[in-house]
């Protein structure tokens, strides 16, 4: 694959698009660009993981969803972290890093 | 909170289905349009940054698809759309889908409703507190049988047994209440102090028994049923400590027993008192009679072997302080066993074997489904395979059959339901009268579960094959199967599911015919006696007017004289017992030379009046019947039947002998005469012994009679006069159990003859859907072969040839499935040779009428598609492609 993107690591979307809330509420193309942008184009979102993924954060009242107006008068729907999301997103990250850190070392000694 | 969002969030995705795909749209459409944009400013011309995000990202169409996928509500609303969808398929072809719901209505209905009957009477637990721990105790009678205790060997279990911690006798009761309108008969029972405690089941209002109520001359007290003191007392409270009247004597109510009191020694008993036995045990007393039902209850940690080995051993060693009757010695041991068993005994072959009927039906009922589905799924497979083209999986196909065989399997359940609910009723108006708990005989949850446990597993079921094959086909050809080309596998399993279809209906019908030829040969059998035309009725002698012996012969004697003046009476007479009726009265038994010896045997008692045998019709054998001579004071006389006559005397003669009969008091018995043998019990058993004597000659003048009426015309029709002409002589005197001596016969045999109609309505539908089944296979394998038989017949082959060739395959899958049949009817006959008389459950009779019914059903149900198949034209066939 001469793609340098990648699909997002199974099972972090969730965490990645808390984390990217965490910073503002955002709307869905919004979230995808941002975590395009931050990972350096190394994550390829595809919309429809994202949006069901929402769905998914949205039922388990991790985010709140609300319809806005955009300024060209779209209905637009924009997230916000509620504060579940708020704490998920600190559980997550810290297992996340125990995880990395510990996979990291893993490498390094086989080198 | 989540679960909440869930919740809602799904509802409105089920409720609001265009409002939330229209968010989701917008949702799409806004993120799409933010992608151009952003392409957009990074320079790239709009028209190739619209492409460049519909290759990338997909069309809008797409990605809403893929975002409206998630959720419960989307397994749902699939699921819905599946349920409306086979509603529609339902509704597109109503023929069928009512066979189908039919079918399965009769057959879980049916279930259903044996069901009901059949659990709370086998598997059920008795309505008692620790039902486990009651037992129930009998004697060994001289033939081995069990028999009823005796109240001597009551008293000595009582104070030996550890076992146990409650013991107690019954005996039946019946006094008669006289309140302001006619007398009534109560059905009621003596019982020692401890039987509701044994049973574990206090009064609901007042106390129960004491042992200070249960002795000799002890106080009038009863115990009364809810039913009794709701119908007769207006369910007053303040009943307790009142008096009411039966048989002329006060009796002071002192409890009632809850509603819900259940009574299985005796299902009818409305009235309970101590029985008051004396504890001196005088050797020719009744306490040494065997008519005493003993119920014992374990204590907790004593199991039902333990007690058997208690009982046992204390039957098999003797003790001094216990002094025992030579009848009672109890040398034989003691028959102890769960009191479940022993009320259901009786009736645990029948009930199996309509439960095995009924599951033979319902069997037979989901083949026939499962077949209709088949036909129905090879219709239809161009359908499935277009939409199994159009990207449906295995999976969603399966489930749609699925769904569809479900909801048919669900409406006939609902309507099986309706089925079950009028079969209960019916089930408890054939039932035969010694069926214990008839009254818990109803739908309740239980029911219901099992109907809708058996709905769920039918739906699943029938839909399986029908499933497998839609699924399973082959796209190329099932597509191009407009030509109707391709007679599939599924011949097979069709023809598999005929033969199974004969097997079950076969062996049904072989069942419900050794049955018919059983009730057959019984009614055949000489019951001794000439039945028609013979009004019975009981009437019974007591209160305080009719104490002595005296006063009760009188009563009698003038209600007897009364009745024989009333026009069209030819002959009437008065018998201690009826035969036939459910009485049994029997009494020990033995030659005036064997005075000494132990080995009692007991015969049958029939005080009577003279004209008896002359009234009923019984033969006499030789020497004289009984007469005016035979009156208290005179030689006692006695008449023996050929079986006793036999039995004691072989070829001497037997006239003249003197004979010890029943309490051994006063002078000997002379034996005057030998009648005919007469069936009491039932027409199946063998000939007891018995012996008649003249009522004044007796021990005593029992205090209940059977009046038997010998009519010119209609015997029912003579009972008001009979009745009214007893009530002139004392209209005090309870008179029940009126009925024809036909229709005593018929009763005596309600258990064969239940068992019988509940067969043979099984069987009847065993064959209609054995028939339609036969029918639908070779109708829907004609229609498929079509083609091939235009093609048979354009090459020459003549009518008579394809008529063979059709007939050849119904033949061939009947006699299959006969073959198969044949061997289960042969293992499922020795389930019901309980219920067979005079008939061997091999019977060539039965058999060879069920394989040539079934055969001529089979040929009937081909002729049709045979035909059909012998006027194909190949002209039209060959050119309809």
């Amino acid at each position: 694959m001469d793609d340098p993107t990648t699909d997002v690591i199974q099972g972090t979307l969730d965490m990645l698009i808390l984390k990217t809330l965490s910073l503002e509420p955002m709307h869905g193309f919004g979230i995808a660009r941002r975590i395009e942008q931050i990972s350096r184009g190394v994550f390829k979102v595809n919309p429809g993981s994202l949006l069901t993924a929402f769905q998914r954060l949205e039922r388990d009242g991790l985010l709140d969803a609300e319809w806005r107006q955009t300024e060209k008068s779209r209905r637009a729907k924009f997230y916000t972290l509620s504060r579940a999301g708020r704490k998920r997103l600190e559980a997550d990250t810290a297992d996340w890093t125990r995880r990395a850190a510990a996979v990291a070392r893993l490498l390094k000694a086989e080198a | 909170m989540s679960a909440w969002r869930q919740l809602t969030h799904g509802l409105r995705g089920l409720t609001r289905r265009t409002a939330v795909d229209r968010d989701v749209r917008d949702e799409v459409d806004h993120y799409l349009e933010q992608a151009v944009a952003a392409l957009v400013a990074r320079g790239v011309p709009p028209e190739e940054a619209r492409r460049t995000v519909r290759l990338e990202l997909g069309t809008a169409a797409l990605v809403c698809e893929q975002a409206r996928d998630y959720g419960w509500d989307r397994l749902v609303g699939a699921a819905l759309g599946d349920l409306r969808y086979a509603l529609r398929q339902l509704r597109a072809t109503p023929g069928f889908t009512a066979v189908v719901v039919l079918t399965l209505a009769l057959g879980i209905g049916a279930t259903t409703a044996i069901f009901s009957a059949v659990n709370p009477i086998l598997f059920e637990p008795l309505p008692y507190p620790q039902p486990a721990g009651l037992a129930m105790i009998s004697d060994f009678g001289p033939a081995g049988l069990p028999q009823d205790v005796t109240f001597g060997t009551f008293l000595e279990l009582v104070e030996r047994s550890r076992s146990f911690e409650a013991m107690a006798v019954v005996k039946p009761w019946q006094p008669t209440m006289v309140a302001d309108l006619e007398p009534e008969r109560l059905t009621g029972q003596r019982v020692s102090a401890g039987y509701f405690r044994a049973l574990g089941v206090p009064p609901m209002l007042g106390r129960d028994f004491q042992p200070s109520d249960d002795r000799l001359d002890g106080p009038r007290v009863v115990i009364l049923s809810h039913a009794l003191w709701t119908r007769r007392l207006g369910a007053d409270a303040a009943t307790v400590g009142r008096e009411v009247t039966l048989d002329d004597r006060s009796f002071l109510v002192i409890g009632v027993m809850p509603p819900g009191f259940e009574n299985v020694l005796a299902a009818s008993a409305e009235v309970w008192a101590p029985l008051q036995y004396s504890t001196s045990l005088m050797p020719d007393g009744r306490e040494w009679g065997h008519h005493l039902k003993m119920i014992g209850r374990l204590r907790p940690n004593a199991g039902l072997g333990q007690g058997r080995r208690e009982l046992d051993a204390i039957a098999r060693d003797p003790r001094p302080e216990f002094p025992r009757v030579p009848w009672a010695s109890l040398q034989q041991g003691l028959v102890v066993s769960s009191l479940q068993h022993e009320v259901t005994r009786a009736v645990r072959p029948a009930l199996l074997a309509m439960l095995g009927a009924v599951l033979l039906v319902l069997g037979i009922a989901c083949v026939n489904v499962t077949n209709l589905l088949l036909a129905r799924g090879v219709r239809r497979r161009g359908e499935f395979a277009m939409r199994a083209a159009l990207g449906a999986g295995r999976a969603r196909l399966t489930r749609q059959v699925l769904t569809e065989s479900v909801l048919l399997a669900a409406i006939g359940g609902a309507l099986g339901m309706l089925v079950a609910e009028a079969g209960v009723r019916a089930l408890v108006a054939l039932s035969p009268p010694g069926l214990p708990r008839v009254g818990a005989i109803r739908l309740d949850g239980t029911v219901f579960a099992f109907g809708l446990a058996v709905t769920t597993v039918i739906g699943v079921l029938v839909g399986a094959i029908p499933a497998g094959h839609a699924s399973r086909g082959d796209l190329q050809a099932a597509l191009q199967q407009g030509s109707r080309r391709s007679a599939g596998g599924h011949q097979l399993t069709r023809g598999a599911l005929v033969v199974a279809e004969v097997a079950l209906a076969l062996v049904l019908l072989v069942s419900a015919g050794l049955l018919l030829r059983s009730i057959g040969r019984l009614f055949a059998v000489d019951a001794g006696f000439d039945a028609s035309r013979l009004l019975t009725m009981q009437v019974q002698g007591s209160g305080r007017r009719l104490d002595t012996d005296a006063a009760r012969y009188r009563f009698f004697s003038q209600a007897l004289d009364e009745v024989r003046r009333l026009p069209g009476v030819t002959a009437a007479a008065l018998t201690s017992q009826l035969p036939l009726s459910g009485d049994m009265d029997g009494y020990g038994v033995h030659l005036e030379a064997e005075r000494e010896l132990n080995d009692v045997s007991s015969a049958l008692r029939y005080a009577v009046t003279p004209s008896y045998l002359e009234t009923m019709r019984i033969p006499l054998r030789r020497g004289r019947v009984l007469d005016a001579r035979d009156i208290a004071g005179a030689p006692r006389a006695a008449l023996i039947n050929e079986a006793l006559a036999k039995r004691l005397f072989r070829d001497r003669d037997p006239i003249g002998q003197p004979l010890r009969f029943g309490p051994d008091e006063g002078p000997p018995y002379t034996i005057v005469g030998v009648t005919g043998n007469v069936k009491q019990t039932s027409l199946a058993i063998q000939n007891e012994d018995a012996i008649y004597v003249a009522v004044p000659q007796w021990h005593w003048v029992d205090n209940v009679m059977s009046l038997v009426i010998r009519t010119q015309g209609d015997a029912a029709a003579l009972a008001p006069a009979a009745r009214q002409a007893i009530w002139s002589v004392d209209k005090n005197q309870a008179i029940v159990r009126v009925a024809t001596m036909d229709s005593l016969l018929a009763r005596s045999e309600a258990d064969r003859r239940f068992a019988l109609i509940l067969f043979e309505a099984f069987g009847l539908v065993a064959l209609v859907l054995a028939a339609t089944g036969i029918y639908g296979v070779l109708s829907g394998s004609v229609s498929e072969r079509t083609r091939e038989i235009g093609v048979r017949a354009a090459l020459g082959a003549s009518r008579a040839a394809i008529l063979t060739l059709v007939a050849r395959q119904a033949l061939t899958l009947t006699g299959l499935g006969m073959l198969v049949g044949l061997t289960g009817a042969f293992v499922a006959s020795e389930a019901i040779v309980t219920l067979l008389f005079g008939v061997s459950r091999l019977d060539p009779v039965t058999y060879g009428a069920v394989v040539a019914l079934l055969l001529t059903v089979a040929i009937l149900a081909s002729a049709i598609p045979a035909w059909r198949a012998a006027r194909v034209d190949p002209a039209i066939t060959l050119r309809a492609e």
